[in-house]
């Protein structure tokens, strides 16, 4: 087990194209870490430069505190589980799972010992004579694993293992990893594009963006104070919506009415004429949903509702917004470079699914103001961004971390010290 | 498929099985006809007769078939060997690697392949002379690489290509060197590949006539099929139709034999399952 420091590490392909530029990354011992971003953002080459299939054009790769750059990959000692699981389809389960311990020259009672383990654990055992042809998705998937834990590895390293799985295995499988990492206590890399994957599983997510960084963070300080638009718009599901804005004293016109700011963040906004509000779909609702209490803390505005979406435990409802050009074309851009495709300006809204908001009428919605981020659309800032509140919510994950982890290594021994 | 279309399937897969099979069934009969029925104006022979057979494995051209069946075994066993292992690492290196010079390499393998043997021979001849090599094993073993090297780059870089580069990776991460990926998955993963390529490599070899007949002149190297062309009848006056009949069974039961051991190695599509679908 070891932690992975990451210094300015760049990737530079024959053509001269960074694929990844100027990386710094720190990632502790146990730590759970997720690379994400969209398709083509270097995640995949940042995971193959740390196991060594990946050539690393400069900066420093240093696993433990040995500098690994000019290492083969069989000398890091670290496991990796591949996208198409890569499973030797010769060979049967058993000895899939055993052929690191076989290059290593295990003695064969030490190898059965081993791979039985790895066999309960993943729930494999009575599979360990067949050959992975015969083998469903996601029992590849486990003997993927299986491969992966057989072995002391320093670290884990994951290149989106579950994006072959169908919707229902996928969500199973991500908590068997996530129970398994905790139990480990491993070193873990994990590259995805799934966000729900990024959300649930790490403790803390690194967004890239065409080989840049561009947040490390928990997921909840991700999620509250994303550093800039590309984030917020990358992390949730419905993504933020973005509205034009024109700064007046502390309120900000937007389509949806006025949002009145605080008088920190009216500060921070003062003296610009165009701005970009995010506001998340569940900071809406049906205004005559909305306790009494509540509603001095929002405004409320009308709009006709386009099209809803109920869902049985919540309900979704688009509202279709005008927006200056220059707004209009930035935010297609915005959406087509996080792998969506935005055809209108509309802001999606949550609300409660007992709402009787109806297609095609006016309704009156309340807005929560209290969290609303405020951008430049320029360069994509978030001006609001309150980094003590974010650094504190990290700050408890790691926290929560360490806790698990000295938990699973058997806490006596803290306990004993202090 | 509704009846009239499976009829219809059935009476052309026949048709095609008649059409390629009818000339081995025709040759099989003539061996087995003795000489004086050989003109009978019949498919079948009046009278089963073995005389061509004992005729070359007992009989008077004996000297000129035994001989000339261990020449060819042996030099089609070693030419199909040496190139099945060269071919190897070239679409190894050709599959997996980034060189200068790769297209250069594939094309000139092809040009060297669609150079018509009739062309070279003379050449050859009077070179093998000079440096020893005429009427040799070795001297039949070079021109014989350099028909089937070609053919067996070409097959087996297209059946690398077929395994995942991910395995590979993965044997590395593993803890595997490159060797030792290279024997443990690689080779066993591309064993269907090598397989199909050394039976096309073997035919190749096993049916050349023009270097044969050219670069050998006694039973030192001289493979099957220029020995058939050397059959003579027992008198001037008769023709060695049915030895060279019986002498073409036989040479055709190993290729038979072959294709039918590997034929399963040859369809299993081993790398199935190896990754997702």
């Amino acid at each position: 087990m070891a932690s992975i420091e990451m210094r300015n590490i760049v990737k530079q392909y024959g053509d001269g194209f960074p694929a990844v530029n100027d990386v710094s990354l720190d990632i502790a011992d146990g730590e759970f870490m997720i690379l994400v971003g969209p398709s083509g953002c270097g995640k995949s080459t940042l995971l193959r430069m740390i196991v060594g299939l990946e050539d690393i054009t400069s900066g420093d790769m240093i696993i433990g505190g040995k500098r690994v750059n000019d290492l083969a990959p069989r000398d890091r000692n670290l496991s990796m589980v591949f996208q198409n699981y890569a499973l030797y389809p010769h060979m049967t389960v058993y000895e899939n799972i055993a052929f690191p311990l076989r290059l290593s020259k295990t003695p064969d009672d030490e190898v059965r010992r081993r791979v039985t383990e790895a066999a309960d654990v993943l729930e494999l055992k009575e599979h360990l004579e067949r050959k992975p042809a015969n083998l469903s998705g996601g029992q590849r998937q486990r003997v993927a694993m299986g491969r992966a834990i057989v072995r002391q590895a320093e670290a884990f390293l994951f290149d989106e293992p579950l994006s072959n799985l169908d919707a229902k295995l996928r969500g199973q499988m991500r908590t068997e990893i996530s129970r398994l990492q905790r139990r480990l206590g491993i070193t873990t890399v994990y590259v995805t594009h799934d966000q729900t994957e990024a959300m649930t599983l790490g403790d803390r997510v690194c967004v890239l963006r065409k080989g840049k960084i561009q947040q490390v963070a928990s997921p909840r300080e991700l999620y509250e104070q994303p550093v800039n638009l590309f984030v917020a718009g990358f992390i949730g599901s419905p993504p933020m919506n973005f509205l034009p804005a024109t700064p007046e004293g502390n309120r900000l016109n937007t389509p949806f009415g006025t949002i009145e700011l605080d008088e920190k963040r009216a500060a921070a906004v003062r003296g610009r004429d165009l701005l970009l509000v995010g506001i998340r779909p569940e900071y809406f609702e049906d205004a005559s949903l909305v306790d009494e209490a509540k509603r001095p803390l929002g405004s409320m505005f009308r709009a006709r509702v386009d099209v809803t979406e109920w869902l049985g435990d919540s309900q979704f409802a688009y509202i279709p917004y005008e927006a200056p050009e220059a707004i209009t074309a930035q935010l297609r851009d915005l959406s087509r470079e996080l792998d969506s495709e935005e055809l209108r300006t509309q802001a999606i809204v949550s609300i409660d699914s007992t709402s009787r908001i109806r297609e095609g009428r006016e309704a009156e919605f309340w807005l929560d103001s209290r969290k609303v981020h405020v951008f430049d659309p320029t360069s994509g800032e978030n001006l609001t961004r309150d980094a003590e509140a974010g650094a504190e919510l990290t700050r408890l994950a790691t926290q929560d971390r360490v806790e698990q982890l000295d938990e699973s290594r058997g806490g006596a021994a803290r306990v004993g010290a202090a | 498929m509704s009846t009239q279309k499976k009829v219809m399937w059935w009476i052309g897969g026949a048709v095609i099985v008649v059409y390629a099979l009818f000339p081995i069934a025709w040759i099989i009969s003539i061996s087995l006809k003795a000489p004086s029925d050989i003109a009978n104006g019949q498919f079948a022979p009046t009278n089963v007769s073995w005389e061509n057979y004992t005729t070359i494995l007992t009989g008077s051209a004996s000297g000129l078939f035994l001989p000339a069946l261990r020449n060819s075994f042996g030099i089609c066993l070693i030419a199909t060997f040496i190139s099945c292992v060269l071919a190897m690492f070239a679409a190894y290196a050709i599959a997996r690697l980034d060189f200068r010079g790769k297209r250069l390499i594939l094309s000139t393998a092809l040009g060297v392949a669609i150079f018509p043997v009739i062309s070279i021979v003379t050449p050859l001849f009077n070179v093998w002379r000079q440096i020893g090599l005429y009427d040799t094993w070795p001297g039949l073993i070079l021109p014989y690489l350099s028909l089937t090297l070609p053919i067996s780059i070409w097959t087996m870089s297209a059946f690398f290509r077929e395994i995942p580069w991910e395995m590979e990776q993965a044997a590395q991460v593993d803890g595997a060197t490159t060797w030792q990926a290279f024997r443990k998955v690689i080779v066993p993963l591309a064993a269907p590949g090598v397989f199909t390529t050394a039976i096309i490599a073997f035919f190749i070899a096993w049916n050349d006539f023009v270097y044969g007949i050219v670069l050998t002149s006694t039973e030192a190297a001289r493979p099957v099929p220029a020995a058939l062309g050397l059959f003579s009848g027992a008198s001037q006056f008769e023709d060695p139709t049915g030895a060279i009949a019986a002498a073409a069974v036989i040479v055709t039961i190993p290729v038979v034999i072959l294709v039918l051991l590997f034929q399963r190695r040859i369809v299993a599509g081993l790398t199935n399952g190896a990754v997702k679908g």
